[in-house]
């Protein structure tokens, strides 16, 4: 029965985080003690995107967005909204410019140029009830397939949508499925690649949390299509509540015989089993997310053979990402052209993005492709702020690359993010502005591989560890001009000659900053100068006589007690005794300490 | 969490475990879905509690401890009542996770990595847990801590501790 108002509750990792779960139950306790129960329809959805601003509500039919929700704002909503129908404008989305308040949650900037297509239910439905999936067509595009389509047709419709691979290569999913329903054997397998390791990535997440419904149904038909009976989620164990809530709709699925033997009544049977990770990033690499699913150490092993012909226990084997999975049922019931026709020439449909660092609304956005990355940043972003400088955004994480602010125009796909350096990656975008240091990114990306390098092969395992002594001698003051060229060299090699797409990628941190901010890299080397003051070696604190009261609050905090000076006289800071850690600078109430 | 436990041959700890394992074995690649049950059980994965997987599941103990020290996720050494673990992703990264971790490292005067003297704090990081809107952040237990300032970890730690006692 359909109630007066729809009250979706953000139940988001970032959300819950923001405690949106005590808001809820008080809301539902108020709700209870003003009877309305029968008129007031309380949700708890998965991730709507704009995880800054968490707790976020949003009410329907008005669309009324409610942002930073307290337990105690639980009673006025309740009565002058839901009761009187007087939305309370003081906990709504407002329009930093002229506090305008924004009704609808769709006219908010944020939401305006979004295409939501694999995020559509995201938001929207109780990501635990089956049958508000069901009720957005769910579960359409498995029943089609298994009745109006052959595997092939289906095969031939995603080949023609152009739907290219959404964990970072692009490879097309087409021709995946075709190479493996071609392999011979009776026994095949599908895996969900949900072992989403970039750091600053978090799509696979929301969408698993949000509509895993989605995902099951996009390998039931990948199954279908390849002729595989059985398949695998490998998702990391950093997401309990994913896989809770994956878990959950795995038996809702079976109980309602979408999953299991003969689906709708067709000769069809598929389930899938969970396999939780253990903490390993290069098991996002095909071929060891393979050996960590058979339960070895997840190293990858060298392509040929590929999955398709030889994957898991040498069947053939098709691997998708999680957000490649959730848009096939949008292809079966929507058509390849309607999917062809969003994004660019080779890049087509929409891509979700994790947006974060330096920008205003950081969250979950979905796209077209083919969008600038300066609409993302300043559109959906809101720009950076405190009004500072946009340095570069960086994609891709570990194995991609920074892309500076003159190139903020480029439209995104595969190809322009490959030719600028960088790729697109699995999504996670992250905005650096002028107080980010880019030697200390690349170090920073460099670091993170030297840990996770499986260590079987020697360019990434020693090779990189070569790189990251340098950048760390760079970051210390004490590079030389020809570190950037062995830089440069090694970086080759390690590209060249490295096993898998780690190692392979792992350089390209360090390729694109040297490429785009070369001056940075020279100012730590000729004039020992961080110039975004990061780098704590090269950053020099001294007192200003004309500024110093000679409180001693400084000289207190001091660790290794740097700092002498009687009370009320002149402060100084002996240089040859300062570790640089900055506790002086924190603790000045006069800024009275420079830090150059 | 049952550290000393671990160390005693037969109990309903190892019982639990044996269960456990014979319902897993028949399915294909069972090794790493057992070594989590087995930490979750135990709280960590000293050689006793290898060893006893490796006869239990009829392989050699090489094969699981390649896999144990392999990955992140599984700990050989007993941590503390409480695991605080600081973000180190990139987006925490760019908006000083570092400057946390030092500060919580400090306020409880052990290393990054070690547990405070009366077991009730482990200090460790984390790759990125996906709340990246909220960066910096942390996770005391399963309890996401966002939008973190020095001060504002430092008490989190502070009350969790206190509130935690209470109980």
């Amino acid at each position: 029965m359909k109630k007066r108002l729809d009250v979706l509750v953000c139940g988001g990792a970032a959300c819950i985080a923001s405690h949106s779960q005590d808001f809820k139950n008080r809301l539902i306790e108020v709700v209870k003690d003003h009877d309305l129960e029968d008129e007031i329809n309380i949700i708890e959805t998965g991730c709507m995107g704009p995880c800054e601003l968490g707790p976020v509500m949003v009410v329907y039919p008005d669309g009324a967005f409610y942002i930073r929700l307290k337990p105690e704002y639980a009673q006025r909503i309740v009565e002058e909204h839901f009761l009187k129908g007087r939305p309370v404008e003081e906990f709504l989305w407002q329009a930093p410019e002229a506090r305008k308040i924004v009704e609808e949650k769709r006219q908010i900037p944020f939401f305006e140029k979004q295409h939501k297509v694999v995020l559509e239910n995201c938001g929207r439905i109780d990501p635990e009830n089956l049958n508000e999936y069901i009720g957005n067509d769910g579960y359409q595009a498995l029943a089609r397939c298994l009745t109006e389509m052959t595997p092939d047709v289906v095969i031939d419709t995603v080949t023609s949508s152009g739907l290219r691979g959404r964990g970072g290569a692009g490879f097309p999913t087409g021709l995946k499925w075709k190479l493996a329903r071609r392999s011979a054997g009776d026994v095949k397998y599908v895996v969900c690649n949900a072992d989403e390791g970039d750091p600053g990535a978090f799509m696979d997440r929301a969408i698993l949390e949000g509509d895993p419904h989605s995902v099951i149904e996009g390998m039931a038909i990948s199954g279908f299509a390849v002729g595989a009976s059985r398949g695998f989620v490998y998702v990391r164990a950093e997401y309990p509540l994913a896989v809770r809530r994956l878990r959950r709709a795995l038996e809702q699925a079976r109980e309602a015989g979408l999953l299991g033997e003969s689906i709708l009544e067709s000769d069809f049977s598929f389930d899938l089993e969970i396999r939780i990770g253990a903490g390993a990033f290069v098991c996002g690499e095909e071929t060891a997310l393979m050996a960590s699913v058979e339960g070895h150490r997840g190293m990858p092993s060298p392509k040929p053979p590929y999955p398709s012909e030889q994957g898991l226990w040498e069947k053939p084997t098709v691997i998708n990402n999680v957000e490649t999975l959730a848009n096939l049922r949008h292809i079966i019931l929507k058509g390849a052209e309607w999917f062809a026709a969003m994004g660019t020439a080779k890049s087509k449909g929409t891509k979700v993005f994790a947006l974060s660092g330096n920008v205003t609304n950081t969250g979950l956005v979905e796209v077209p492709m083919g969008i600038t990355l300066r609409e993302i940043v300043y559109d959906v972003g809101g720009g950076i702020p405190g009004n500072k400088a946009l340095k570069a955004v960086q994609t891709g994480g570990p194995s991609g690359g920074c892309i500076p602010a003159e190139h903020l125009d480029t439209p995104i796909d595969y190809e322009s993010l490959a030719e600028l350096g960088s790729i697109m990656g699995s999504g996670g975008l992250i905005v650096l502005d002028e107080d980010n240091c880019m030697v200390n990114m690349a170090k920073f990306f460099l670091e993170f591989c030297v840990e996770e390098s499986c260590g079987q092969c020697s360019p990434c395992r020693i090779g990189l560890k070569q790189m990251l002594r340098v950048l760390e001698r760079i970051t210390r003051g004490e590079g030389r001009l020809e570190d950037l060229d062995d830089l440069e060299r090694m970086a080759g090699t390690i590209k060249a000659t490295s096993l898998c797409g780690l190692g392979q990628s792992a350089p390209n941190p360090v390729l694109s900053t040297l490429k785009y901010f070369r001056d940075e890299y020279e100012a730590h080397i000729r004039e020992k100068r961080c110039p975004a003051l990061v780098c704590t070696d090269l950053i020099t604190y001294t007192i200003l006589a004309d500024k110093c009261t000679g409180c001693t609050a400084c000289a207190r905090k001091c660790p290794v007690n740097a700092i002498s000076g009687e009370v009320k006289k002149i402060h100084v800071i002996d240089q040859g005794i300062c570790i640089h850690c900055g506790a002086c600078f924190e603790a000045c109430k006069f800024d009275a300490i420079e830090r150059r | 969490m049952f550290h000393t436990e671990a160390h005693a041959p037969e109990n309903r700890h190892y019982e639990q475990l044996r269960e456990f394992i014979r319902e897993q074995i028949d399915k294909p690649g069972p090794l790493i879905q057992v070594l989590h049950r087995a930490q979750e059980i135990f709280g960590y994965l000293p050689m006793e509690v290898q060893d006893f997987v490796a006869r239990e599941m009829n392989i050699p103990h090489s094969e699981v401890y390649s896999v144990v020290t392999f990955y992140n996720f599984f700990r050989t050494e007993p941590i503390g009542d409480h695991i605080i673990n600081v973000c180190l992703g990139t987006a925490c990264h760019v908006k000083g996770a570092q400057l946390i971790l030092d500060a919580l490292a400090d306020e409880l005067d052990i290393h990054v990595g070690g547990t405070t003297e009366d077991r009730f704090f482990t200090l460790s990081t984390a790759r990125c847990f996906g709340a990246c809107g909220l960066a910096p952040a942390m996770m005391i237990d399963e309890e996401v801590y966002g939008k973190l300032t020095v001060d504002k970890a430092r008490k989190a730690i502070r009350e969790f501790r206190k509130t935690t006692e209470k109980k």
